[in-house]
């Protein structure tokens, strides 16, 4: 008789978070690495930067989770769809992150005067936070950051933060090499990564 | 500045029960607790609704994590149960729900947990499931040990099961513990402590249960998730 005897929910009281600690690998790890493009599918760009702590160490015990829309700036309409927008992705002993993903296009929103530019939603769970953490990385190379409420919204001095550069043009990569966009998280310090509420 | 401060805001129904970022008595948060106020998103951002986990593959003794090894793990067998609920009491419907846990003897299948404690063989600790369509879970497990941690002399984290789960949209994704009652380490635990709201605190406790308990096999426990406390309603465009 298992189960057919709890009790009803209790709506107005939601659970708390808690810390995911130490050994998220552990209950995270089997649906972790799974990139949201090929690396041979046309728009295919890498994400890649480090997660650090206030003392410029790295991270390398935190799970980060990546959403974001397609191509089109659409988000997934169900979750039956085959390309889901999500992906998962755990810091390795450097602390270092890296997703092959496309690159979205500019969201529209519920609100038709609303269009965001370009960018991938991260939240970050680890050890020493008792909650996730959610940040956005934009592209330091798209036009249309200009005209983007939530940069708009930030002090001129906190906008590059939420910035991923592109590197293709400062490095020797081969020809057909993706474009790859850096984005470092810094949990604290003078350069602190701009994080927002999930509401 | 569009900033709010997380401890303060309300969002028409009680202040946030999450914990602060910044709680002292928990040291790992010293370096890690972001010291700026958090930014809001506006209103209206397509980003907040939609699903968010695909449809992994989940094979059916995923939720037993007694099984897919040659013995049977040491410890006190056990099962936990409940439902995911969103904000309204309505059942979130075919999402997942994850847990890892430590061994009964409080040690971590993980090459980083130094506590000398045994391994068992028999037992990982990673469990996964679906919610079935009226947001039920059930796992079959052990039951997690007490184990000893770096932060203050004498510290010692009250047996948990960590549990991941998804909602319907992105402000519900949620990653928390799972205790059990009457434990005497819950009122010395900086990490269950955090949560400042005594009444939120509670409801991560899980509640011995008859009904879930199999006769001559295992005692059951409830624990039921709600999801979403920050966002009973969208806000309006």
């Amino acid at each position: 008789m298992r189960g057919d005897q709890l009790p009803r929910g209790t709506p107005g009281g939601a659970t708390p978070s808690q810390t995911a600690g130490p050994f998220v690998s552990i209950g995270t790890a089997w649906a972790a690495g799974r990139d949201l493009a090929q690396e041979g599918d046309p728009g295919s760009i890498v994400l890649t930067g480090t997660v650090l702590d206030g003392a410029g160490a790295p991270v390398t015990d935190a799970m980060l989770e990546f959403w974001q829309a397609d191509r089109n700036g659409r988000f997934p309409a169900t979750p039956a769809t085959t390309w889901t927008g999500f992906a998962r992705v755990l810091t390795d002993e450097k602390g270092r992150y890296r997703l092959t993903t496309c690159r979205p296009g500019p969201v529209s929103s519920t609100n038709p005067d609303l269009v965001e530019a370009p960018h991938i939603d991260i939240s970050i769970f680890a050890r020493g936070l008792l909650q996730r953490l959610i940040t956005r990385a934009y592209f330091d190379d798209e036009p249309s950051n200009k005209e983007d409420p939530v940069l708009g919204s930030l002090a001129p001095d906190l906008r590059p933060r939420l910035l991923a550069r592109c590197s293709s043009g400062s490095l020797p990569v081969a020809a057909n090499a993706l474009p790859m966009y850096h984005f470092d998280i810094h949990l604290q310090g003078d350069q602190e990564t701009v994080f927002f509420a999930p509401w | 500045m569009n900033s709010l401060d997380p401890a303060m805001t309300t969002n028409g129904v009680g202040v946030a029960p999450d914990p602060p970022y910044d709680y002292a008595p928990y040291r790992s948060t010293h370096l890690r607790a972001p010291k700026m106020p958090l930014q809001r998103l506006p209103a209206g951002a397509a980003d907040r609704y939609g699903p968010v986990f695909g449809p992994f593959p989940i094979g059916p003794t995923d939720n037993d994590l007694t099984a897919g090894q040659p013995g049977a793990p040491l410890g006190e067998r056990i099962i936990v149960a409940g439902r995911l609920l969103d904000q309204a009491g309505k059942p979130v419907r075919q999402q997942l729900v994850e847990i890892w846990q430590a061994n009964a003897a409080g040690r971590y299948w993980h090459q980083m947990d130094r506590h000398p404690a045994p391994l068992d063989p028999n037992f990982t600790g990673a469990g996964r499931c679906l919610t079935d369509d009226d947001g039920r879970y059930r796992f079959v497990t052990v039951k997690p040990g007490a184990y000893p941690w770096q932060n203050h002399a004498k510290a010692f984290r009250p047996a948990h099961i960590h549990f991941s789960v998804f909602g319907t949209s992105f402000v519900e994704r949620l990653v928390t513990q799972m205790y059990f009652p009457g434990d005497p380490l819950l009122e010395i635990d900086p990490i269950f402590q955090s949560v400042r709201d005594r009444a939120a605190a509670e409801r991560l406790v899980s509640k011995l249960d008859l009904s879930t308990t199999m006769d001559n096999w295992a005692l059951g426990y409830t624990f039921d998730i709600i999801v979403g406390g920050r966002a009973a309603t969208p806000p309006d465009p």
